[in-house]
């Protein structure tokens, strides 16, 4: 947490061997959610293989705090949309998306979530963004882990810029 | 075609006034609806087609008379035989019977065709949607139905989609 740059006073000089730090609100709140931000398992069709692959032991997830995904959306921060949405799921997505506390994200995951993909039906949602708020899309067919990951990281920086007057 | 199919498909052309022909190496039978049931226990019973791995539909268009043709697909796993029908239904009202009294697993199967043939099976214990969200109208599978397709909005015609697109508070 940038100490010196900020212009503090000398009080951490004073402090430091007592083994305190001083910081702003903002930031302490930012770190803790980007450093512990549970996914919810949203896996819906083969964008969840990648999905999977993300969060196992190669491309490692939990490195950036996502320990672990919760099937519960009372317990998850994050919901990854990680497939295409068909119109008969589409009710219950927005369903779970209402029953995940505050604060929320959503990744749209690859191609069918961001705007339908290959699938330009009837029976497809044409991205998932005519149900929920998105906050981050990730492109793909599917997205390699690396990407998921990438998406992740931007979504980050978009947690960590957030300013207090912004709080719900 | 194979040689044990013979007496059967010569004893569905007596009883059940079937046509019999080879299609792309495989043995079809055209069955009128009516004689559909009956066709279907006499395989099963008199000659082992115990299995009933498909039924599906064909939309041939407003313009052919009859519209729709069910087909049904049975095996026969002690003789490895293989035996298509094809079950002709008109275009107003399309209706069959059910199988599900002669193979349990034809359940399913009919509701997905009333679901998106929108061919009514009579006698079904339990007829109503599979795959369509449960209040949807109308039937996706028949060549009537629009594609339901989302315009890409290319540079050239930006314009014009943008104007179908929401705006203001809604807009992204």
């Amino acid at each position: 947490m940038g100490v010196e740059e900020k212009g503090r006073t000398g009080l951490e000089k004073k402090m430091g061997e007592m083994g305190m730090v001083t910081t702003t609100l903002e930031e302490a709140v930012n770190w803790g959610r980007t450093r512990s931000m549970w996914p919810m398992l949203f896996g819906l069709a083969c964008c969840a293989i990648e999905m999977m692959a993300a969060q196992a032991a190669h491309y490692d997830m939990s490195r950036f705090g996502m320990e672990l995904m919760r099937p519960s959306p009372r317990q998850a921060d994050l919901m990854i949309v990680a497939g295409r949405v068909s119109r008969k799921m589409a009710p219950v997505l927005r369903h779970l998306y209402d029953q995940m506390a505050e604060p929320k994200w959503v990744i749209a995951m690859g191609d069918c979530a961001s705007c339908g993909g290959v699938f330009n039906n009837y029976a497809v949602v044409q991205g998932v963004d005519e149900i929920v708020p998105v906050d981050i899309y990730v492109a793909g067919c599917p997205p390699r882990p690396e990407a998921l990951i990438n998406g992740i990281m931007a979504l980050y920086d978009k947690v960590n810029n957030q300013k207090v007057a912004d709080w719900t | 075609m194979n040689k044990k199919l013979q007496p059967i498909v010569q004893a569905l052309e007596k009883e059940f006034g079937a046509e019999v022909s080879d299609v792309f190496g495989e043995t079809q039978a055209v069955i009128p609806v009516e004689n559909i049931v009956a066709t279907c226990e006499l395989l099963r019973d008199k000659f082992s087609f115990g299995l009933l791995s498909m039924i599906t539909a064909v939309d041939y268009g407003l313009q052919a008379e009859p519209r729709f043709h069910i087909i049904y697909q049975l095996n026969s796993i002690t003789d490895s035989l293989f035996l298509t029908l094809r079950v002709p239904v008109s275009g107003e009202n399309p209706s069959i019977p059910t199988m599900t009294g002669v193979y349990k697993n034809a359940n399913w199967r009919e509701r997905e065709i009333w679901d998106l043939f929108g061919i009514h099976v009579e006698g079904h214990p339990d007829l109503r949607r599979l795959l369509m969200p449960k209040d949807w109208e109308g039937y996706p599978l028949r060549k009537d139905y629009p594609l339901g397709y989302e315009e890409p909005q290319f540079s050239f015609n930006f314009d014009e989609i943008d104007l179908s697109k929401p705006k203001g508070e809604l807009a992204l």
